[in-house]
């Protein structure tokens, strides 16, 4: 435990502190979306997402503290999510081809009551 | 952090354990090892005798096989894809990752133990079950699986089509089971390896054979994801009736395709990765010489890692991808084919000029390099979209990819377990059988293959249950090759039974090993044959690297890496 | 009874630690499967919109609420047990469990309403997603707080507060899964 020892002793984050600027963050990324606007949505929900991923994990997981390598492992599990997402999506997302067309089908919506 | 050199007295109160607590329910990973080790050979008799019964059809349509009886059209698909299924993910993973890695890790390194002991058993035990799961598939209503090892839906998701209600649901449930087991088992290699080395081995110091253990474990582990996504999502199509690869209902197939594939490429390298190893631990002994251009090994296996991620696609060439995809996938996938080629070429110039002896396990490290050369070649065929159009789904593709998953799994297995025999069970292999059973293998292996490529070539499609269908692909020089295939197969098959004989005698009365046999350096050879539990009287401080043969000026053509300056 | 090789850290870091990281490293390939299909098929089909306008934000968001508290409560469990506090940090470990516990109540309650006013899980695809992503993260919220109970007791003990740290880095991840997960499941209208 001893690349805690300098974290316990003094200067470490005030964890509560940190909690009630996530809880600011969750109203706002709430509250944003309601405004309508779809770049307004955007920002409010997914980047205050990112932005809260990234306090959890440096303030609460301690990445910060960890050795380089541990941010690269998991860095590079994140990049290759996104290849995936590259070569995949071109794929999963196209409606139409040289001699074919993905009909949008309309599923029967699920009854309201 | 206090280091001892002696193993912790708890191992010293070595109560008598029963046979259930030594045998089957041991954390010890030399015990896991070998329960991977049987399991996965047992499995491989399955496996090939599902491959001579589904041949036997091919070449003699209709006939009645020797100890099968008739095989039907259903059927057919049910051993082609059982075949599949079990040589990769119950044959080639658990024996080349799982009982390698558990067995060479931590004598290798220098410990006593993989870090997690128990999490190791566990690991075996959620293994067995897969591996019973599955089993239980043949014998269900409707009986295994049929959609071949790729399991692409709609056929898969839908029992309406594949005929296999059960054995659908029971197939991805056991591979997601063998996912787990897998999973857990890295998570032990990786910690291991990066942690509990020797005092005083560097990174540089770690034999090949580790490092690329490992490096196949984190490459497991950072694909599956997707895959493991894919299946709970086949799994919830099949049982539950959603759609989430359905186009009726808004789902795409394609996208299994990709979330399999994703994790498909990277495993092929996932099982290449130890074989190569292997072959690179024999090479350097058997020649008496350095491993060539180590470091530049290490990076280019890593290399290779990263940019198997880069070319899942290209299994997909036909269906239907976006081109501009397929260009892409076309300049990685031969680009990747550089760093591989390259390994290959190591180990030609380890051995030039090297003192080189043809023991058995030599023979078959070099069967390995020769045989996966061909393999590797006609991959690149394979990769160029263009070419790919008229290949995919033929025979070329098959030849193509048993060129490369034999040497992997059957050539690199038989390299591994001569090798380290003496180690493993303190007696040495007959050589003489060894040698036979060696030539028995090689020579029909290559009189399996090559006819399938010619037949390839000349259009001869995958995963057909009768040519007589096809009037193209009946002629008489059609069925003669097949036929020829089909021979091979069995004396190849035949030949097996040497090598459990040699197994057999050699426990019972081979010549007693000693320490090092072979003359080796690498620290599980410092240990006693077979090594107690705990390994190593006195753990071992390494010195130096893994391949110091041959040093000029000294006496011994060998430095064991513990040996003291 | 452990092995040496557990002691050792050639690696600058505990075994411990090392393992948890490369767990979330296989976490995340899987996580980043499934929302990653899911957002392919979102974004491709804009007539999910409307299924999706019947997830309830409120519920959602009070359970992010729920969430980030007991990630609170896991990092000061920690805390506590870096001082050698055994029972305060098996108490706030406690409270991490009550959090995992509220999260899975209320999301019965959500998914039975849903259910009764018909959206099941095959209804529709967005459904499917939705039901099947939030449920490999409840999976995961569950077997979470079991390994922490088991934590907890040993902590209380005095005993393996090193597993303390490692189970709330677990639990910052379920965390974070549903940070992602709440946007995508409940403001993506």
């Amino acid at each position: 435990m001893s690349e805690h020892a300098a974290h316990a002793e003094g200067h470490h984050v005030n964890y509560v502190r940190i909690w009630q600027i996530l809880l600011v963050l969750l109203v706002i990324s709430v509250l944003g979306p309601m405004i309508g606007i779809k770049i307004v949505t955007l920002i409010t929900a997914f980047g205050i997402a990112v932005v809260k991923a990234y306090l959890v994990a440096k303030n609460f997981m301690h990445l910060n503290l960890q050795p380089r390598y541990v941010v690269y492992i998991l860095g590079t599990t994140l990049v290759f999510m996104l290849l995936f997402y590259a070569g995949t999506a071109p794929d999963v997302m196209k409606h139409s081809g040289d001699n074919w067309v993905k009909p949008d089908v309309v599923q029967p919506s699920a009854p309201h009551h | 952090m206090a280091e001892h050199a002696t193993p912790h007295h708890a191992h010293e109160e070595h109560h008598e354990e029963g046979w259930v607590k030594k045998y089957l329910w041991s954390t010890d990973h030399k015990i896991i090892c070998f329960q991977y080790m049987f399991t996965g050979m047992f499995m491989a008799l399955i496996g090939g005798f599902f491959s001579y019964v589904f041949r036997m059809q091919t070449a003699f349509p209709g006939i009645e096989v020797p100890l099968y009886g008739m095989v039907s059209a259903a059927e057919y698909n049910g051993l082609i894809t059982s075949h599949g299924t079990i040589m990769i993910f119950w044959v080639a993973m658990p024996v080349l990752v799982a009982a390698f890695g558990n067995y060479l890790i931590p004598l290798m390194i220098g410990c006593d133990d993989m870090v997690f002991p128990k999490i190791n058993r566990l690991s075996y035990q959620v293994f067995f079950l897969s591996t019973v799961v599955l089993l239980s598939s043949f014998f269900v209503d409707g009986g295994p699986f049929g959609g071949a090892w790729t399991a692409y839906p709609p056929l898969s998701a839908n029992a309406a089509w594949n005929n296999t209600p059960l054995g659908a649901s029971l197939w991805v449930l056991a591979v997601a089971l063998e996912f787990v087991a897998f999973l857990l088992g890295g998570i032990n290699f990786i910690t291991t390896a990066m942690n509990s080395r020797a005092p005083g081995m560097r990174y540089t110091d770690i034999p090949i054979v580790v490092w690329f253990i490992v490096i196949a474990s984190m490459l497991f582990m950072s694909s599956v994801g997707p895959l493991i996504a894919g299946a709970v999502m086949l799994f919830m199509d099949q049982q539950v009736g959603t759609g989430f690869f359905d186009p009726a209902r808004g789902g795409d197939p394609v996208l299994w395709q990709h979330l399999f594939w994703f994790f498909g490429h990277p495993e092929v390298y996932v099982v290449l990765l130890p074989a190569i190893g292997i072959t690179a631990e024999i090479i350097t002994v058997f020649s008496r010489k350095k491993l060539f251009a180590y470091r530049t090994v290490l990076f280019t296996a890593i290399a290779t890692g990263v940019l198997s991620f880069t070319v899942w696609a290209h299994h997909q060439f036909i269906a239907g991808i976006d081109p501009r995809m397929a260009h892409i996938f076309t300049i990685t996938t031969l680009l990747i084919s550089v760093p591989i080629a390259e390994m290959m070429f190591v180990f030609i110039a380890t051995l030039y000029g090297g003192s080189i002896t043809l023991s058995t396990p030599m023979l078959w490290a070099l069967a390995f390099v020769g045989e996966f050369l061909i393999g590797g070649v006609t991959g690149i065929f394979l990769g160029a979209s263009g070419a790919d159009i008229y290949f995919h789904d033929t025979y070329f593709v098959l030849a193509h990819f048993h060129y490369t998953f034999f040497p992997i799994a059957i050539i690199g297995t038989y390299a591994g377990v001569t090798y380290w025999f003496p180690k493993m069970f303190g007696r040495m292999m007959n050589d003489t059988l060894g040698k036979w059973h060696f030539w028995l293998t090689i020579i029909p292996f290559n009189f399996i293959f090559i006819p399938l490529f010619v037949l390839g070539a000349a259009g001869e499609h995958r995963r057909i249950y009768n040519y007589q269908n096809f009037p193209e692909l009946s002629g008489e020089w059609f069925f003669a090759l097949r036929e020829l295939a089909t021979v091979a197969l069995i004396i190849m098959l035949l030949a097996q039974v040497i090598f459990f004989v040699n197994v057999y005698i050699s426990l019972r009365s081979g010549k007693k090993a000693g320490k090092n046999p072979f003359r080796a350096n690498t620290l599980e050879w410092q240990a006693e044959s077979p090594p107690p539990h705990g390994n190593f009287a006195e753990l071992p401080t390494v010195y130096r690297g893994p391949y110091e043969y041959s040093v000029p000026g000294r006496a011994e053509d060998y430095w064991p890496q513990n040996a003291p300056t | 009874m452990r092995p040496i090789a557990t002691t050792r850290s050639a690696a600058g870091i505990p075994t411990g630690l090392l393992a948890v990281w490369w767990v979330l490293a296989s976490e995340i390939v899987i996580f980043g499967g499934l929302l990653g299909s899911y957002i392919m098929y979102r974004l491709a089909h804009d007539a999910w919109a409307e299924q999706a306008a019947a997830t309830n934000v409120w519920i959602g968001a009070f359970n992010t609420f729920v969430l980030l508290t007991s990630s609170l409560t896991a990092v000061l469990a920690h805390q506590a047990a870096e001082r050698g506090d055994g029972k305060l940090a098996a108490k706030r470990l406690y409270y991490t469990c009550i959090g995992a516990a509220t999260f899975i109540v209320v999301k019965a309650f959500e998914w039975t309403t849903e259910i009764q006013h018909g959206f099941t899980i095959t209804s529709n695809t967005f459904w499917s997603f939705y039901y099947t992503a939030a449920g490999l993260h409840a999976l995961h919220v569950i077997a979470g707080a079991i390994l922490m109970l088991f934590v907890a007791a040993d902590a209380k003990k005095g005993r393996e507060l090193h597993r303390v740290e490692l189970i709330g880095i677990y639990w910052h991840f379920v965390d974070i899964v549903w940070i992602f997960l709440f946007p995508l499941l409940y403001i993506a209208k």
